[in-house]
């Protein structure tokens, strides 16, 4: 009997230590997934400056700026009697 | 029992009195009913407040800030984004400064040395800005630093990279990220998110370690898709630009509308203003003048009147009307063609843009036909495009209508529009004779053009367009309305502005409205420009020019195929060159 109270106590003990062990867990993986979260909205916040930045490179007055003054472009002059003008339909087509 | 083994202490112990030891007895039952009324107390009716305040040293309530919507044009490019940003505020009483500590905030903030110090010298405030608005890479070294007292705190800007170009129409945000201005305010509902909220446990160490309770989840604002494309808008306000600068004008507007569709591609206003640094503004640069400006339109509104006559049938576009001696008087007033002529087919009253011929034509008619054909298209009505502060225009009922009041509406005086109800009443025209509800907001490509309400015959359509197509050829108002390999179609406006109940004699406000291609028209392109000054002022001179340049390059980034190519007969519409000259003074 007395055999069979020392073997509870030591099951009673090893659960009592599973169950501290496993919330200690519980909360080093929640503050992981805590960390992965805000890594994720400072992805989405970066995300949004990137887009930000491009859209401020590739703003039509500085492409046409640098065209025409930095790598002397000029729109294309239709000349009549280069012959019927034809329009190749491209990806530019709005939707 | 054993007898004490003391006989003194026993002795002591007969000798006490029993009369304390329940003294003693009571006391301590007293002690344990005192602590257990406690305990029934604490536990029973403080309960939830005790809670409550435990709770509170461990749980904390998080807001989840939700993102303002993106606005974007019609191919997806982005045209405006809130990015956070931090703020760096003080607690002046709290602050320990070193001087080496000093210099360096000083660098990094930009900020007056000296200002700093006086600021800070205010120990009786908690709270003061430093600088608003730093970006996070400069706030995280300031952290960095950790001065103690020095704080920073996250922010939401919201930037626009199109800038100027579409400041009228998008608007901007205050402060607080919420709408103020354009479709920034009138979308406010939807583009601006729900914050939402968490309850977590934190540890000593400020770790989140567990969530409690449920988690109210963050609604992040729509995004919103403009009818906008950022190429033309970028074009039409180029060259809108370029002409107020070279008329001297105080101001001016472009539209540009999708013809089967009503979509708007294009807004441009002049003068404007950097929504991003926007320092000082006043009404007169920040107002979108193409939706909330009126103006008395002039000859554009000739072909409404036309469109009219011929709905009524007593006239076709080849009926000769008596213009002679190029004036007419009607009660006291006078009215007087910029050119004399003598007889006028209805088509050329459209061409050379007579007011005899129009006021003529427009007497035939009854004054309702007239109003019914200017309500129909949509004048003294709102245009219902959503923006806020739309102007709905003035179109008197026409039971009060004097006659002199109906003859000067034939050609566009007495009546006021905005220019969005201008281009839109052209769809007429350019749509077999519907008018399209015109849309700032992208509309779903799937399902397909739009029907709109039919206003006129598509025969009588046709028979218009015909006429506005002479307008741009020899002997018209607006040659150089002309784009190469296309048929362009439309009507210059010159109009006294009305100043004061009387129209002033040297100021104008002229005008531009077309389409093109003629054979099967796609855009509408709208011009306005506000007291040209620099000796032009008819609009064939000064708004023509703009509708050529913006329409010619919306045609061809949108892949229009010309429907007059170079070597065809449609081509062959150049005049010489002083033929030009002669017609460009015709209003």
């Amino acid at each position: 009997m007395a055999k069979f109270n020392i073997f509870l106590l030591i099951v009673c003990i090893g659960c009592a230590i599973g169950v501290v062990t496993s919330q200690h867990r519980a909360r080093t993986l929640y503050t992981e997934l805590q960390e992965e979260q805000d890594r994720s909205r400072q992805f989405d916040v970066e995300w949004g400056q990137l887009q930000l930045e491009q859209s401020t490179w590739a703003t039509h007055a500085r492409i046409e700026k640098i065209a025409v003054e930095k790598l002397r472009m000029q729109a294309p002059q239709h000349a009549p009697q280069a012959g019927p003008l034809q329009m190749v339909p491209g990806r530019s087509e709005t939707r | 029992m054993k007898p004490p083994a003391n006989p003194a202490m026993s002795a002591v112990s007969l000798r006490l009195p029993i009369g304390r030891s329940h003294f003693l007895f009571a006391l301590i039952g007293f002690w344990f009913a005192a602590l257990l009324l406690r305990a029934l107390y604490l536990q029973g009716l403080q309960n939830d407040f005790l809670q409550q305040k435990g709770e509170s040293r461990y749980a904390r309530v998080l807001s989840i800030s939700a993102h303002r919507g993106v606005i974007s044009d019609r191919n997806n490019e982005l045209l405006a984004i809130s990015t956070p940003l931090e703020s760096i505020w003080v607690s002046p009483a709290e602050v320990r400064l070193s001087a080496a500590d000093r210099s360096r905030l000083v660098k990094l903030l930009g900020l007056d040395s000296i200002e700093i110090n006086r600021r800070l010298a205010d120990t009786s405030r908690e709270f003061l800005y430093l600088k608003r608005h730093v970006s996070p890479e400069r706030a995280a070294t300031i952290a960095a630093l950790k001065i103690p007292g020095v704080f920073s705190q996250r922010e939401y800007k919201r930037f626009y990279p199109a800038g100027e170009e579409l400041a009228h129409v998008i608007g901007f945000t205050g402060m607080d990220d919420n709408g103020q201005e354009g479709l920034e305010l009138a979308y406010q509902d939807s583009l601006a998110g729900k914050p939402g909220s968490r309850q977590v446990i934190k540890d000593r160490r400020g770790h989140i370690i567990e969530q409690v309770g449920s988690q109210r989840a963050p609604v992040n604002g729509e995004d919103l898709a403009l009818s906008i494309d950022r190429r033309i808008q970028y074009l039409a306000h180029r060259e809108l630009k370029a002409a107020v600068a070279a008329n001297h004008a105080r101001a001016g507007a472009a539209i540009v509308l999708d013809v089967k569709t009503g979509e708007v591609l294009a807004m441009a206003n002049v003068p404007t203003y950097n929504p991003n640094n926007r320092g000082k503004l006043d009404r007169d640069r920040t107002r979108n003048r193409a939706i909330t400006d009126l103006f008395e339109p002039g000859s554009t509104l000739k072909p409404f009147t036309v469109a009219a006559v011929l709905e009524a049938g007593a006239f076709n576009a080849d009926s000769v009307i008596d213009v002679a001696p190029g004036w007419l008087r009607i009660g006291r007033a006078t009215i007087r063609d910029a050119h004399r002529h003598d007889a006028l087919t209805v088509a050329q009253v459209i061409q050379k843009s007579s007011n005899v011929g129009s006021v003529k034509l427009a007497l035939s008619l009854p004054p309702q036909a007239l109003w019914d054909i200017f309500h129909d298209v949509g004048f003294g009505v709102p245009p219902s495009s959503g923006f806020p502060g739309e102007a709905a225009g003035k179109l008197r009922a026409h039971k009060s209508w004097k006659p002199i009041e109906h003859a000067t509406m034939s050609y566009g005086h007495g009546i006021s529009v905005s220019l969005l109800q201008l281009a839109r009443a052209y769809t007429v025209f350019a749509a077999d004779g519907r008018l399209k509800p015109v849309s700032l907001i992208k509309l779903d490509a799937k399902s397909g053009p739009v029907e709109g309400r039919r206003v006129l015959s598509p025969e009588t359509a046709k028979a218009v367009r015909e006429m506005l197509e002479t307008v741009v050829q020899p002997g018209g108002t607006a040659l150089k309305a002309q784009i190469m390999g296309y048929r362009v179609a439309g009507k210059t406006g010159t109009a006294h502005k009305a100043e004061n109940g009387s129209y002033a004699a040297r100021r104008y406000i002229s005008s531009f409205v077309g389409f093109a291609p003629a054979s099967d028209p796609r855009l509408v392109v709208a011009v306005m420009i506000d007291e040209p000054n620099a000796g032009q002022h008819f609009g064939g001179a000064v708004a023509a020019p703009v509708f050529s340049s913006v329409m010619s390059g919306a045609l061809r980034m949108l892949s229009v195929a010309p429907d007059a190519p170079a070597g065809s007969d449609a081509q062959d519409i150049l005049p010489p060159d002083d033929e030009t000259i002669a017609i460009k003074e015709e209003i």
